[in-house]
């Protein structure tokens, strides 16, 4: 008997830890956002992130005044920070896609006590990202039209035939579909914490936002169909979005752009990318909010997993780069290949890129260090950082060596580019406090289902007996708190 | 628990939906017609110029020609402005005391040019060329209108970009036999559409996609 159960919570470990009620799990989430104090720390973070804002008000400020002038980029590398930045805070979203909308459909449990704020942290990296579109046009006033197919007075359309704007339709709905899927999930929580809140003032915008949420049958009816409606639509947009991100390069003829490994090898350093930005911001969140009885351990290990298993995808995509560009026999590429490795000006990037992301994730494939957050952590800044560096290597040292030698030259960011770079990391954090001080930061009513007593079987109320009860009755792959 | 908002809450979200869509619209169409109005394209608006020189008298009343004036239109990208000295061919003799011409005699004596308010005033990254329209039987009323009878000449058309594209891309809709050029009367008609068709093969006029590319007027 006590065997069984051993073998069972080690296949299928709780995913809530503690002695949770469906009370304690509102008081516990609920009260985040509603008491009264904030605390100290909360002021300090928000702060520091505001200052930062700072930066990216000042950095858009001057560049609307003066042009894009005061970046870096001129010919032949036409593109640099500007896509480097919005490729990378793509990517970074589409963790909370995967996690809310394929595992939602896949039945994956552990995605309940995370998807609420890895889809905040997509909504906030789409909109980092979406600003550098915007602003490297120089002039965003005038870039509505640019970008997007509006009747107008000039006689013509953007070019339907450029993956750049298959790019702005990808992001744009995107963000349109991430806003509606996490502003639905959130609807029975506003309407749990309307009905809490004791000022006034938040009661009332609690209620606006719960649309007058009651809880029936009914309502529950609806909102499951429309949850899973969402679900099913955000399913292709993880693919498709980041793969049209890729077209932006690959249907170019550029060497070092023009490989067919890119769309895959792309989605998958999104996820790579997404889930460890989840893993940066949960492991400190977890514990300031002393929240490890729902975000427990498992679900960093699980995540861990997928980091290791979409970082080896990606590090297949580097490899296969490399041999597309031998057995292509096409000098440009070869040329391209062995300058991005050897011989040109930013070879110290591709190794520095293969250290962070082929090299550091191999230490998941130990479990010592899969299953300590310290280490997680580290692995996960490291990634992001390689994230980033893949993009620049990508993107400078495709462009540096022309076709035509005479056209060579270095490319090197100015204090406006890493200004704005780091505004938007600040933009993404102001946002980020504001998000687990105002709203429910763990999805309330998806984490009760999680509980024992969402699951009674007959009139066992407790767990254990609960889970051997099932065990005597199904078939071992029967999972028990289903 | 009871509600937070009584009942009448469900009619406001409704409005609220259906308003959101109807301003949506509105705005839509405000946009549409103010991006085409006089006030953005100054089409139709007569300016406060110097003199005050009548096209409907020169050109209407006397019949002098275009090119009297603007002598380049045929050679050069600008059609020309004509100095002072052109006007002082006749005015030196007709008209030689009148107030009205006190500006032109003052240019003249202090050899300094009548500085006249620019009536179609195109972006400057816009690449425009009048012989190459006149050489291919573009006519002037065709984009000034029929100036041998505006007093005050205002743009006859708004000069955005859809109105250079609505000729560029059928030209055969609108050319004209060279002799027909600088008739202020001429109307697109006075020809049938296969005499246009056969006069864009006479003259050369080059395909839709090349008079269509992007540098063609963005060099």
């Amino acid at each position: 008997m006590q065997d069984l159960k051993e073998i069972q919570t080690k296949i299928y470990p709780p995913m809530v830890e503690g002695d949770h009620t469906f009370g304690t799990v509102s008081d516990k989430i609920g009260d985040l956002a509603l008491k009264k104090r904030t605390p100290f720390l909360w002021y300090v973070g928000f702060g520091i992130s505001f200052l930062v804002l700072q930066l990216l008000m000042m950095s858009v400020t001057t560049l609307v005044a003066k042009g894009i002038g005061i970046w870096g980029n001129n010919q032949p590398v036409g593109w640099a920070f500007d896509i480097i930045n919005f490729v990378w805070w793509i990517g970074i979203g589409h963790a909370g896609t995967l996690i809310s909308a394929i595992l939602l459909l896949l039945n994956q449990k552990w995605r309940t006590s995370i998807n609420r704020f890895a889809e905040a942290m997509t909504l906030f990296a789409v909109a980092c990202a979406a600003m550098f579109p915007l602003l490297h046009t120089g002039r965003p006033w005038l870039a509505a039209y640019w970008l997007f197919p509006i009747p107008n007075s000039m006689g013509i359309w953007p070019q339907f035939r450029s993956p750049l704007i298959w790019d702005v339709f990808a992001v744009s709905t995107y963000a349109t579909i991430s806003l509606l899927f996490w502003y639905v999930g959130l609807i029975p929580d506003f309407a749990t914490l309307r009905d809490r809140a004791k000022n006034k003032f938040f009661k009332f915008i609690y209620a606006v936002l719960s649309w007058g949420w009651r809880g029936s049958a009914r309502h529950w009816h609806r909102y499951e169909i429309a949850y899973l409606l969402l679900a099913g639509i955000s399913t292709p947009l993880v693919l498709s979005v980041h793969s049209i991100v890729s077209f932006d390069f690959a249907v170019s003829q550029l060497p070092g752009w023009h490989a067919t490994i890119f769309p895959p090898y792309f989605v998958a350093g999104a996820i790579f990318a997404g889930f460890a930005m989840v893993l940066i911001l949960c492991i400190p969140l977890r514990v300031w909010f002393n929240m490890k009885d729902m975000i427990t351990n498992t679900h960093l290990v699980y995540m861990g997993k997928v980091m290791l298993a979409t970082g080896l995808i990606v590090v297949y995509g580097y490899a296969m780069e490399a041999y597309f560009a031998w057995y292509s026999a096409s000098l440009y590429e070869w040329f391209m290949m062995k300058n991005r490795m050897f011989g040109g000006p930013y070879w110290w990037s591709y190794w520095l890129l293969i250290i962070c992301n082929g090299a550091s994730i191999q230490l998941l494939w130990f479990k010592r260090f899969r299953e300590s957050p310290f280490w997680l952590f580290i692995i996960s800044i490291v990634v992001s950082i390689g994230m980033w560096l893949e993009r620049f290597v990508i993107i400078v040292t495709s462009l540096n060596r022309d076709f035509l030698p005479s056209s060579w030259a270095m490319y090197s960011p100015t204090v406006w580019d890493w200004s704005m770079f780091i505004g938007t990391i600040g933009l993404f954090f102001t946002l980020l406090f504001l998000f687990v001080r105002f709203l429910p930061i763990i999805s309330i009513f998806e984490v009760r289902t999680l509980l024992p007593d969402a699951n009674v079987h007959g009139h066992h109320q407790d767990f254990e007996e609960n889970v051997v009860q099932v065990e005597e009755t199904y078939d071992r792959t029967d999972p028990p708190n289903n | 628990m009871a509600q937070f908002f009584q009942k009448g809450a469900n009619n406001i979200a409704r409005i609220t939906m259906i308003m959101g869509v109807v301003v949506a619209g509105l705005a839509f169409f405000a946009y549409t017609q103010f991006s085409r109005s006089s006030y953005i394209t100054g089409q139709y608006v007569e300016l406060q110029q110097p003199v005050q020189f009548s096209h409907r008298h020169h050109v209407g009343d006397d019949g002098i020609d275009c090119r009297y004036c603007h002598t380049t239109v045929e050679t050069t990208a600008s059609a020309g402005m004509p100095p002072t000295q052109t006007c002082m061919n006749c005015h030196s003799e007709i008209w030689a005391d009148s107030p009205y011409l006190e500006p032109v005699r003052a240019s003249f004596r202090e050899n300094k040019p009548i500085e006249w308010e620019r009536v179609h005033d195109l972006p400057e990254y816009a690449y425009f060329n009048h012989s190459i329209h006149v050489a291919k039987g573009v006519g002037c009323s065709t984009c000034h209108g029929e100036i041998d009878n505006m007093a005050a000449v205002s743009q006859e058309n708004t000069l955005q970009m859809e109105w250079c594209l609505s000729c560029h891309r059928e030209p055969e809709k609108f050319i004209r036999p060279k002799s027909e050029i600088y008739n202020m009367q001429w109307q697109d008609n006075d020809i049938t559409a296969e005499e246009r068709l056969k006069l864009k093969e006479d003259y050369r006029i080059r395909s839709r996609d090349m008079l269509t590319s992007c540098s063609i007027c963005h060099r």
